[in-house]
């Protein structure tokens, strides 16, 4: 009898086993003695007739255990599935407080998913080529002169790989190409174009398989028999429109048939690699042989051998470097670049001075989840002290407390599975939306996806979420004392006013969080301000620039000169005298771009240490270009006097003229190159050569008239709108010379922009999760201000009734809501001190204890608290006391 | 013929304990005896081979089991046919009948086979 209760309490197996063959072996007893067996003969024989008792009871109770195990995940399913019918059915009956809080976990996580993926393609993930690992990039350290100085000439290439041992083999590419340099003809008006020249063993060496045809072979690195080329992709695609028997014809570039033996793969974007922001539509074979006299022009990319650690590549690159030659042809250039050759993993090259920011991203996000997650808290709180009577009620019918929890987890993990699902939809538009940014200069922007990866964060996050914060508000209820809840009904009882003091923690340190997102927005925000007041040496504003093609062949170089003179000049006369224009000139290369540096002028009758001379940045312009840079000198301009028969002139910057000349004025002194003499005429101001943020090196112009220029960009300073002017600068190049391509005409601003696009991007991003965590923030604030008005009617009501005035009532609640702001701002302001720290890498120009920004976020916090707390103390002051009075 | 040694043939024992079961609820001790009866005394089985049957039954949702008193007032396990442990008879008789039929043929045949034609 006893056992059938006993299993109230838990099944018990074994027990039960024992119980029902104990019985039947008594059963067989009381027959074998009811036919006459003496008893303890009977029990013999009963067992005998039985078999192997103990056996039989140890099936019994696997089976039975396993049975039971069985039973109770059927139970807990059961009981989980009746949880979702009824979160389902509570959530529906409050479609107010589901939405609002699946709108705020879907925009909190579906940052979060967009964050990751583009953490997880630009740090996480290796680089898409194959054993990408093993790819380095070889360079002086970083902090030298940045990319400027990162390549090396033809000869110290050859010489690089073939004494490494390190290295399966060594590429790299012409460094110093400019946007549409490439001019595609006979097919109807020419086009411009973007081309690269590269070393042949380039894809090879990065594993890059074509698409559609074949790569370089090695005789056609070696200016082949004709002149082949590669075609990327998306260009293939575009221009051609996607041609399947392009491989093998001739496209005319510059003039010049040139034949297409093959099509790189869709996965291949060089731009996305090694120059952010920029697209390049054609591949050419490097003539190395071509090149030898130009100086540093190629980068170097090198493949260790299997096994091959970087540091050991660093010490065979340092027994290599002192038995290089920058020129074979002059043995004083030999160990030029001793120390310069240090390779780094190339993935580190590409994205790590992202890593910072990208990780200070990250942190942002996470912060914005943790404001979200806390905001969901303290409405779940609110939620379950408004059901404080119906936990008390199922709890007085039997529900355990871990029952009741986990149906406040079961609710909280609906709403986080629905923000998750909304968020992920959030994020795969913004991945899209980031992926086709291309003016944004960021690595690997075009690769940006969502993935296996980015979705097994979705899961994490949302599952982290919703326990984490669900948990809270189930176990304050479940701690709770069933008696006392359902009592608690008149106002200011305990259990409310206990709750509310969690819940103005839980606001407190969102609005610190918040307070931390919106001082690190803000320093950002300001370094940025602070980058755009760089002056850059020019002004982009008003000025714009379009490549120019001309045709200086002739059979002297000096011919050539005199005829490239008249050519420029007649362009920059032409495009004068159009209405609007207020300067114009050509220049090979442009601020914030690429560069060169040929060689290492000295000043004349001085002597320097090796080593303490710079390479100058080289320019090769012509008159008025300075000019039309808005860019100021003392000395003078270039003239179109200054030809190939006049003497030789060099404008030099203001760092180049302290080098040489420091504490004299630098115009009319002169620059020796080799044997050559070039007066300095002019000093410049410094041009930011590379980046806004970064200094300047030494720069020299020389004039195009006495120097090659390798390509010309005819720059426009305009006192109307740029774009107003295209059209007309673009026919008259048209009728100097019909084969000019309709290259844009664009504004030099767009170079500077895309210089600080990098800066831009994190400080929109940053500014924008510090919108949404203030957002959060005030509604946290707005949810606890207002309920605790709700919960404290009555009592403002027989205020009221009592005489106190509108105005009274009113000031109290803002007080009210101003000191949880107040408390949280405190907490945030030192939380923010730390991460201001944390973060000064990042800022420039700015210090981390940047005052003004401290004092604007206290403002902007202040406001919107004041707001948030209006509203619900213009319903307090609304109360009416008859009517608050009577509902009690 | 040794009837104590009549083997039971894979399976038999289920079917058995199923048909049992169709006049109403048993505790395992009445099923043995109800066996044991209804076949004359010529199925004996040992006995302990009963339990670890009757729980594999129960765990397939073909018995429903049940605490209560035996006939003299003891704790016993009652045993009780589910709707599902019905059909499983109804089905079970059908192959376990064909089953005999076609083993009754066989042996009762008095020539070989006439040869297959091929086609």
């Amino acid at each position: 009898m006893w056992r059938r209760y006993s299993r109230l309490f838990g099944a018990d197996p074994a027990a039960d086993v024992k119980d029902e063959l104990r019985f039947h072996l008594q059963a067989k007893i009381d027959d074998l003695v009811a036919q006459g067996w003496a008893p303890d003969v009977a029990r013999k024989e009963a067992e005998r007739q039985f078999g192997d008792l103990r056996a039989v009871q140890k099936i019994g109770v696997r089976m039975g255990e396993k049975m039971e195990r069985r039973k109770r995940l059927k139970d807990y399913w059961n009981d989980s599935l009746q949880d979702v019918r009824y979160t389902f059915r509570t959530l529906g009956r409050d479609p107010g407080f589901a939405a609002v809080s699946i709108l705020i976990l879907a925009l909190a996580i579906g940052a979060n998913i967009a964050v990751f993926s583009v953490v997880n393609t630009m740090l996480l993930r290796p680089l898409p080529f194959p054993d990408s690992r093993q790819l380095v990039w070889i360079a002086p350290p970083p902090n030298a002169c940045g990319l400027s100085c990162a390549t090396y000439s033809a000869d110290a290439y050859e010489e690089f790989r073939d004494q490494s041992r390190a290295y399966q083999d060594v590429t790299g590419y012409m460094a110093f190409g400019t946007p549409d340099n490439l001019r595609l003809t006979g097919r109807g008006e020419p086009e411009p174009a973007t081309g690269i020249d590269v070393i042949g063993n380039f894809f090879q060496v990065l594993g890059v398989q074509p698409a559609m045809g074949r790569l370089f072979t090695s005789e056609e690195s070696h200016g082949g028999p004709h002149p082949v080329a590669l075609l990327a992709n998306a260009y293939w695609r575009r221009q051609f429109n996607g041609d399947p028997a392009i491989v093998g014809k001739a496209v005319e570039l510059n003039g010049t048939p040139i034949t297409v033996v093959g099509v790189l793969p869709d996965s291949f974007d060089f731009g996305a690699v090694f120059s952010p922001g920029a697209k390049v539509d054609v591949f050419t074979p490097l003539d190395l042989n071509l090149e030898r006299n130009w100086g540093n022009i190629v980068t170097l990319i090198g493949r260790l051998k299997p096994g091959v650690t970087v540091a050991q590549a660093l010490d065979d690159a340092n027994r290599v470097a002192p038995n290089i030659y920058f020129n074979t042809k002059y043995p004083d250039t030999l160990g030029r670049y001793k120390g310069d050759l240090i390779p780094v993993p190339l993935k580190d090259y590409i994205t790590g001075k992202l890593r910072r920011s990208l990780i200070a991203l990250w942190c942002a996000v996470g912060v914005i989840l943790l404001i979200a997650g806390v905001n969901l808290s303290n409405l779940l709180l609110s939620r379950a002290v408004a059901r404080a009577k119906e936990f008390a009620v199922r709890g007085a019918l039997g529900a355990s407390r871990g029952r009741i929890v986990r149906q406040l987890l079961m609710e909280s993990l609906v709403l986080s599975g629905a923000g998750a699902a909304v968020g992920l939809g959030l994020a795969v538009m913004i991945i899209a939306w980031l992926a086709h940014q291309g003016a944004v200069a960021l690595p690997l922007l075009s690769s940006l996806r969502i993935d296996g990866q980015a979705l097994g964060w979705t899961v994490l996050v949302a599952g982290f979420t919703a326990t984490s914060f669900g948990l809270l508000p189930g176990l304050r209820i479940a701690s709770g004392n069933l008696q006392e809840m359902l009592k608690d009904t008149g106002p200011g009882a305990g259990l409310g006013r206990k709750h509310e003091r969690v819940r103005a923690a839980l606001v407190i340190f969102e609005v610190a969080l918040a307070c931390v997102l919106l001082v690190s927005a803000g320093l950002l925000l300001r370094s940025f301000v602070k980058v755009l007041d760089v002056d850059l040496g020019f002004q982009p504003e008003r000025a714009a620039s379009i490549k120019v093609e001309y045709d200086d062949t002739a059979p002297t170089n000096e011919a050539s000169q005199t005829k490239r003179g008249e050519i420029f000049q007649q362009i920059i006369a032409r495009v004068s005298a159009l209405p609007g224009v207020e300067a114009a000139g050509i220049s090979d290369y442009l601020p914030l771009g690429p560069n060169r540096e040929w060689d290492q002028p000295v000043p004349k009758g001085k002597i320097f240490d090796p080593g303490e001379l710079p390479d100058p940045l080289v320019y090769v312009i012509t008159p008025g270009f300075i000019r039309a840079m808005g860019t100021r000198m003392h000395g003078r301009d270039f003239t179109w006097a200054d030809g190939p028969h006049s003497e030789r002139v060099v404008l030099i910057n203001a760092s180049a003229a302290r080098v040489y000349w420091p504490g004299e004025d630098a115009v009319g002194k002169i620059l020796m190159r080799g044997t050559e003499e070039d007066r300095v005429v002019g000093v410049v101001d410094d041009i930011h050569e590379e980046t806004v943020e970064g200094g300047t090196g030494s720069q020299i112009y020389y004039p195009a008239m006495q120097q090659v220029p390798s390509d010309a960009q005819l720059v426009v300073r305009t006192s109307l709108p740029p774009a107003t002017l295209a059209s007309s600068v673009l026919r008259a190049l048209r009728e100097l010379n019909p084969n000019q391509p309709a290259a844009e005409f664009r504004p030099v601003q767009t170079i500077v922009d895309r210089a600080v696009s990098p800066r831009r991007f994190f400080m929109l991003l940053v500014a924008a999760f510090a919108g949404l965590g203030l957002l959060l923030a005030a509604l946290g604030i707005y949810g606890v201000i207002s309920y605790s008005v709700t919960r404290q009617a009555q009592a403002i009501g027989i205020r009221m009734a009592l005489g106190a005035s509108v105005w009274r009532v009113q000031s109290q609640v803002l007080a009210g809501t101003m000191r949880l702001a107040c408390a949280g701002m405190v907490l945030g302001t030192l939380l923010a001190l730390v991460v201001a720290r944390l973060i000064s890498s990042l800022l420039f120009g700015t210090s981390s204890w940047d005052l003004p920004t401290y004092f604007g976020m206290a403002l902007a916090l202040l406001m919107v608290a004041a707001i948030s707390g209006y509203i619900p103390a213009r319903r307090a002051s609304g109360v009416n006391p008859m009517e608050v009075l009577r509902s009690n | 013929m040794d009837t104590a040694k009549l083997e039971f043939f894979r399976g038999t024992l289920d079917v058995l304990i199923l048909k049992a079961l169709v006049w109403g609820p048993l505790h395992g001790y009445a099923i043995t005896s109800l066996i044991r009866r209804q076949s004359d005394d010529a199925l004996l089985l040992e006995e302990g081979t009963l339990y670890p049957a009757l729980w594999r039954l129960e765990n397939k949702g073909w018995l429903d089991a049940e605490w209560g008193l035996s006939e003299n007032n003891r704790k016993a396990k009652f045993y009780k046919l589910t709707t599902e442990g019905r059909r499983q008879l109804r089905h079970e008789v059908k192959t376990w009948e064909a089953y005999a039929t076609a083993v009754a043929k066989v042996l009762a045949a008095t020539q070989p086979p006439l040869p297959e034609e091929v086609a």
